[in-house]
């Protein structure tokens, strides 16, 4: 159909269909869309009836869906939760940069770079395999219990460094992929031009490796968001500990959907943000842009 | 087809606004409960989860001095079946007052969310020093005061904490408390220290953050502070202790809503507050815990 | 002091021995052409040029100076060759100017203006000017050669060596690339091209070289070669070639 082959193409459903995150409503796809909300709708209402008509439904209903005590609870939360932010925004910088290095060490080729790329890979290794609870117990509690002078004893400080210490072990993995998939010959382009092996690394091959591994990297992020909750085992208030003392305050559990929904709200921009960096990127390769 | 789409979506809106505006608020009735007083001293008519035997909760360390003893697996710190500790003394003598002998009360471990999580509860009921308020009152049935609560505050030696002789001096310090006791809301409520203190999701974390110098003080029940003084913090002393509320705060212990159980443990409070046993518990057992000053 | 000279030069990939013993010299401003069947070494002998692949035996030198030794600054002999591959390279998260002043700012030093203003004469001295501003997967195969060989250019090189440059390409886009090469032939330029392109190495090469497993087998002026081969070997693969069409 002539309608259909136009729509396809039109830039404004395009555009509109990017914004829902790809989703598109076209001819065809339309009936598929279609039996795929009823069986949803059906599969969920059977859920529904399922959940609301058991035995206890009326008792959980009341201690974790009670309006009353999420909104009693938000305020609170939310002022914790600013701490949470900050902990993810500083530490995601670290983690980028530090991250970075490590990969690059890691794919230093030559035997005189070997024992660079073993601490790389040692550091890897231990990072992703260490639980990160236990890093944070570690420094933050172990670290200023030596009563060195110059350690800092401040736990969110501590909480930070291990986190940096662990999701870098994570997202240089994630760098180390993008750099291993760009092709060997555009480093052998680089090389010929008489870039050195530096030059070549920072203006044709990160470039590259980095805009494929932006959707993982973006995972790591969101799992880092979450885990800036950890620094509550050090006792400091932030968003889910601040949860924690609601619900035992109150002994319900209301609260924890009010955390829960902060911490969705935090994840959905950053992902369109990234969808948006993403396609943005891709446009401008396509539509050709101005003098570089 | 996309009518379709859009009958489905109504009609999935449908259920859920139906799902949650349709039950009303009801108390759980999981229990059966009894109808009348029951007769308290027949331990067969009791509210029970297993016939002929009291399974009573808590938590896991147990310490002292709620409870002593040398701990055998899974317990740590103490053995609640030892019957030393003030709460496991006054377990047993409630169980006595109820028809029960010793090797009649079973004691299984219960981590504090889990003593106020929503569906039948494990136990009879929960002895873990928690304290009674109106709101968890609203989702739990407390039985009386078996002891009235000061808190106080645990401080290093020669730090400028402890030099500090009122409530309004503690104002400027890192001070801490441990999750799920009511330590945190009296300093947000009494103390309003200008900085933003810390809560601890177990006894072993506030501990060390004390040690560490990472808190100032650390605001506990008067007898958990004894505690952390003569065994957990070395140069530590307890600084003093606040003056109970109006209405005071109390222990109480913790049973599913609406279980009849309550009223028979109440009974049995009674008698032994009556009789003056729990104060000859509280001698044995809390006896240091009269002596920190009172801090204004 | 010839251009360029290789002397005994071997290379071996684990077992397979590619190139085994490869002695060639080129004087300046001289058009040499490297013809043999896939395998007989062609890529190899150019990538072991520009240093890109170290040798097994044997030395190169290059405007006398040997490249090959132990301390050679292998970057700065670099600048000194332009190489031009099959697969175009270009750097696909550049624009056309981009790739093409890469180079000559971070590796000779030019400001962004005289960088700029370099490439775009050479870009329109090959009629890609109006191209400048785009990105690679926007232009023709022809047109991306092209770019390929201009980004070479812009370090004016000493030697360019051109690796099959043509073989990629769907036939009309050929002519466009080839017209570029026979330019800088004219213009002087000291070049060592492998190539299929028969009919064109006879116009342009002042000498051809048949490689045949890893060996020089036959050198000698376009005429000698195509007309009047010396080795069988020689003249089965100009057979071959003939049959196919391609001279």
């Amino acid at each position: 159909m002539a309608s259909e082959g136009d729509r396809r193409s039109d830039p404004e459903v395009e555009r509109r269909s990017r914004l829902l995150g790809g989703l598109h409503f076209e001819g065809e796809g339309a009936r598929g869309v279609a039996i795929a909300l009823v069986s949803t709708a059906v599969f969920v209402a059977i859920l529904i009836a399922a959940v609301t008509q058991s035995p206890g439904w009326p008792e959980v209903k009341r201690t974790f869906f009670d309006w009353g005590d999420i909104s009693n609870a938000f305020p609170d939360i939310a002022r914790a939760f600013v701490l949470n932010v900050k902990i993810f925004l500083v530490c995601e910088v670290f983690i980028l940069v530090f991250a970075l290095l490590i990969a690059v060490l890691r794919s230093l080729r030559g035997p005189v770079f070997f024992p660079l790329r073993a601490l790389a890979i040692v550091y890897c290794d231990v990072a992703r395999g260490v639980p990160t609870i236990l890093v944070i117990l570690l420094l933050g509690l172990g670290a200023p219990a030596l009563q060195l002078t110059g350690v800092p004893r401040s736990r969110v400080f501590w909480a930070g460094v291990a986190l940096i210490f662990v999701y870098s072990g994570y997202v240089a993995e994630v760098y180390r992929a993008g750099i291993e998939s760009v092709h060997p010959s555009q480093e052998a382009a680089a090389r010929s031009l008489g870039l050195s092996r530096f030059q070549a690394l920072r203006r044709v091959i990160l470039p590259q490796a980095i805009r494929r591994v932006i959707p993982p990297l973006l995972n790591d992020f969101i799992g880092l968001q979450k885990d800036t909750a950890l620094v509550s085992v050090l006792g400091v208030v932030e968003a889910v500990n601040q949860t924690q003392i609601d619900s035992a305050a109150t002994f319900t559990f209301g609260a924890y959907l009010a955390a829960a929904a902060l911490f969705v709200a935090i994840t959905i921009p950053l992902a369109r943000l990234t969808d948006w960096l993403i396609a943005r990127d891709r446009q401008k390769r396509q539509a050709g842009g101005a003098f570089a | 087809m996309r009518k379709l789409a859009y009958l489905a979506l109504a009609l999935l809106i449908a259920l859920l606004a139906a799902a949650c505006g349709s039950t009303s608020k009801s108390t759980s009735g999981s229990s059966s409960t009894s109808t009348t007083a029951t007769s308290c001293s027949n331990k067969d008519s009791l509210n029970l989860k297993t016939i002929d035997q009291l399974t009573v909760g808590t938590d896991n360390p147990a310490f002292p001095p709620w409870f002593g003893g040398t701990p055998h697996k899974p317990w740590q710190v103490s053995d609640p079946n030892s019957g030393q500790g003030y709460e496991s003394a006054v377990a047993y003598a409630v169980a006595k007052q109820l028809g029960f002998d010793k090797a009649e009360v079973k004691w299984i471990h219960v981590p504090f969310s889990n003593s106020y999580a929503p569906g039948p509860k494990p136990f009879d009921f929960d002895i873990n020093q928690i304290s009674f308020t109106p709101a968890r009152a609203k989702v739990v049935d407390f039985s009386d005061s078996y002891y009235d609560v000061n808190q106080s505050v645990v401080v290093n030696k020669g730090t400028p904490i402890a030099s500090v002789s009122s409530v309004a001096g503690l104002k400027p310090y890192e001070l801490g408390a441990q999750l799920g006791t009511t330590s945190y809301q009296f300093i947000k409520d009494t103390i309003k220290p200008s900085k933003q203190p810390s809560v601890f999701p177990s006894n072993a974390a506030a501990v060390q953050a004390l040690k560490n110098k990472q808190i100032d003080g650390l605001v506990v029940d008067l007898p958990t502070a004894f505690y952390v003084t003569a065994v957990q913090v070395p140069n530590s002393n307890v600084l003093g202790q606040f003056p109970a509320a109006p209405g005071g705060e109390h222990f109480g212990m913790v049973f599913q809503k609406g279980n009849s159980l309550v009223t028979c443990v109440n009974k049995a409070l009674a008698t032994l507050r009556g009789n003056g046993t729990l104060k000859r518990l509280q001698q044995q057992w809390l006896a240091k815990a009269t002596g920190a000053p009172i801090l204004k | 002091m010839s251009a360029l000279h290789l002397d005994g030069v071997r290379k071996s990939f684990g077992a397979t021995e590619v190139l085994r013993g490869i002695d060639l010299e080129l004087e300046d401003h001289e058009v040499v052409c490297l013809i043999g069947a896939s395998g007989s070494g062609k890529s190899t002998l150019l990538r072991c040029v520009n240093l890109l692949e170290p040798l097994d035996a044997g030395r190169i030198f290059l405007g006398g100076e040997e490249i090959t030794r132990r301390a050679a600054d292998v970057n700065a002999v670099r600048r000194r060759i332009g190489i031009v591959f099959q697969a175009f390279n270009l750097f696909p998260h550049m624009t056309v100017l981009r790739n093409v002043t890469l180079a000559p700012r971070d590796v000779l030093g030019l400001s962004r203006a005289e960088a700029e203003a370099r490439a775009l004469e050479l870009l329109a001295r090959f009629g890609l000017a109006d191209r400048a501003g785009e990105y690679p997967d926007r232009l023709s195969g022809g047109q991306q050669q092209r770019v390929a060989i201009v980004r070479a250019l812009a370090m004016r090189p000493e030697l360019m060596l051109l690796d099959e440059v043509t073989s990629a390409l769907d036939p009309e886009l050929v002519a466009e690339v080839l017209s570029v090469i026979r330019e800088l032939a004219e213009g002087g330029m000291t070049m060592l091209i492998a190539t299929h392109e028969m009919g064109f190495a006879r116009d342009i090469a002042n000498r051809v070289c048949f490689l045949d497993d890893g060996q020089i087998l036959e050198q000698g002026s376009p005429q000698a070669i195509f007309s009047n081969p010396t080795e069988q070997r020689t003249q089965q693969f100009l057979e071959r070639i003939i049959e196919a069409g391609r001279l």
